[in-house]
């Protein structure tokens, strides 16, 4: 039994494997999505929250794939790291600007459900803006990214600056228990179980796998051009040379 | 029964799924378009290469 | 140990020389709460409430200055290789200097923050609090900052783009010791905030040298 990343580490394997495994993942996010947003829209409206309850079907997703496409670029940056693998790289390279979309995604939506909720467009709790902060980390992220010319060391950089920024990761999770806010605490990993209506609970993680199968589509897609780029650029010097 | 009647709230769940629809649109296209930009390149340089040896 | 010494006093001797040193940090302090009032009107109710806030922003940003320069200059000039060369680690050569980077501007402006705190009408007894606090907060925003600086190392325009990767480092500490500085100006509990502050200032002088080092033997590389 070979693992995942050694598996996919060959180029040649990782071009074949994501020629299927792209549009796979794609087809499967759109019926996910379907699936999700019939039952989200078929549910009863939540008593306290009346129809805006909908909203959570596209927030809550893009809030978890934001953190969720930090981390595959932090485990991209450390293999790219220690391995000084150019797939890992280009792994890496390619989740920041899907990440930031989602975490842009999370804060935009977050705020239109928070001003019919909460009365107002933002809250200054410390759960939002760690949000706020992850997104300028990917900002950060594709700025140095493109403001070093030298690849290799680029790819290096950015991996530290990657690793350095996994730290935000654990204060945005957990920065919900130090301040207490008119956000509200977590609800679905609560202590004694989902505390969420099962009616609610199963279009909410319908749509969580279908933004992840989407992510996971567009990511693969992005890999490849990048391979290809690669490819291109050597095949360019190399012309060059001769 | 399928609810699309969101009374006052209307504005902000149409606003909220209409601009993630916009932001999957936009990263599919880019992605697509990238992809598939670097792999006309990486194919024509690899024919000019073949072309030359 | 004499080494480090020696280092320690190049560090902090070329910080404070470097373009002007703590009397341009200074300079932009004072200049950033002079134009407070201004900005904000100068009612003292008003001015009080925000005097706290204002003097421990104005110490993150006063710290980006002059920090283009912290690793820049050894870079271009030859003396970052041959400080890889010697006997101390280089995660000890990049805490040196960011801890004389610190001595220099870090220190002299924490203690003109509590001044400006009650320069714009904030309470004179929160006046230890904000000088603790810029004490702690500016080793935290120093080691932090060393780190944008090492990263942007043969970047286009890396002023600019040490700026960009710095300040979403900067949020936890504002957060933790505006935190602070709020809860004792409200009579509220205050240490939580605080010993975060202390926190995240250990943690950065702990992780920061081994980022910066890496970074700087990548951009050597």
């Amino acid at each position: 039994m070979i693992s995942a990343p050694a598996f996919l580490s060959n180029p040649e394997r990782f071009m074949a494997f994501s020629r299927w495994a792209a549009p796979l993942f794609g087809g499967l996010a759109v019926l996910l999505a379907i699936t999700g947003l019939w039952l989200g829209f078929t549910a009863p409206e939540d008593y306290q929250q009346g129809d805006t309850v909908r909203i959570m079907f596209i927030h809550v997703p893009a809030a978890w794939l934001s953190m969720f496409a930090y981390f595959c670029l932090g485990i991209a940056s450390f293999l790219s790291l220690v391995f000084r693998h150019a797939l890992a790289d280009a792994a890496a390279k390619s989740a920041a600007p899907l990440g930031a979309g989602f975490t842009a995604l999370a804060l935009v939506t977050g705020s239109l459900w928070g001003r019919p909720m909460w009365g107002t467009w933002w809250v200054w709790d410390a759960r939002l803006t760690s949000v706020l902060v992850l997104f300028l980390f990917y900002l950060a992220y594709m700025a140095l990214r493109s403001a070093l010319d030298d690849e290799t060391k680029a790819a290096r950089a950015c991996a530290i600056l990657a690793l350095v920024g996994l730290v935000n990761l654990p204060v945005v999770h957990w920065s919900v228990n130090w301040w207490n806010s008119l956000h509200q605490g977590v609800t679905v990993f609560a202590k004694g179980g989902p505390k969420m209506a099962p009616v609610f609970l199963v279009p909410l993680l319908l749509m969580v796998l279908a933004y992840m199968a989407a992510f996971g589509a567009l990511w693969l897609v992005r890999i490849r051009g990048e391979v290809w780029r690669r490819r291109a650029d050597a095949a360019l010097s190399r012309l060059a040379r001769t | 029964m399928l609810d699309l009647d969101f009374g006052k709230y209307e504005g902000f769940i149409w606003a909220a799924y209409g601009i993630s629809a916009l932001v999957f649109v936009l990263l599919t296209v880019a992605s697509l378009r990238f992809s598939a930009h670097w792999k006309r390149q990486a194919e024509q340089l690899k024919a000019q290469e073949d072309a030359r040896s | 140990m004499s080494l480090a010494w020696e280092l320690l006093k190049r560090e902090t001797a070329l910080s404070w020389g470097r373009g002007g040193g703590p009397l341009v940090s200074a300079g932009f302090y004072l200049g950033v709460a002079t134009l407070l009032p201004l900005a904000a009107g100068p009612e003292p109710a008003r001015l009080a409430a925000v005097a706290p806030g204002v003097a421990w922003m104005t110490l993150a940003l006063a710290t980006l200055l002059g920090l283009d320069r912290l690793f820049e200059r050894d870079y271009e000039d030859g003396a970052l290789d041959l400080l890889t060369l010697s006997p101390l680690p280089l995660e000890f050569v990049c805490a040196l200097k960011c801890l004389g980077q610190w001595l220099a501007t870090g220190l002299p402006l924490a203690l003109a923050a509590p001044i400006t705190e009650i320069a714009l009408g904030g309470s004179p007894t929160l006046a230890p609090l904000v000088l603790v606090s810029a004490l702690v907060g500016g080793l935290a925003f120093a080691f932090a900052s060393g780190i944008g600086a090492a990263l942007s190392l043969g970047a286009r325009r890396g002023g600019l783009l040490t700026a960009v990767i710095v300040l979403p480092l900067f949020t936890p500490p504002v957060i933790f010791g505006g935190g602070a500085l709020d809860a004792f100006a409200s009579g509220l509990p205050w240490s939580a905030g605080f010993v975060l502050l202390c926190a995240y200032a250990a943690a950065a002088i702990a992780l920061g040298p081994l980022a910066m080092a890496a970074a700087c033997r990548n951009a050597l590389s």
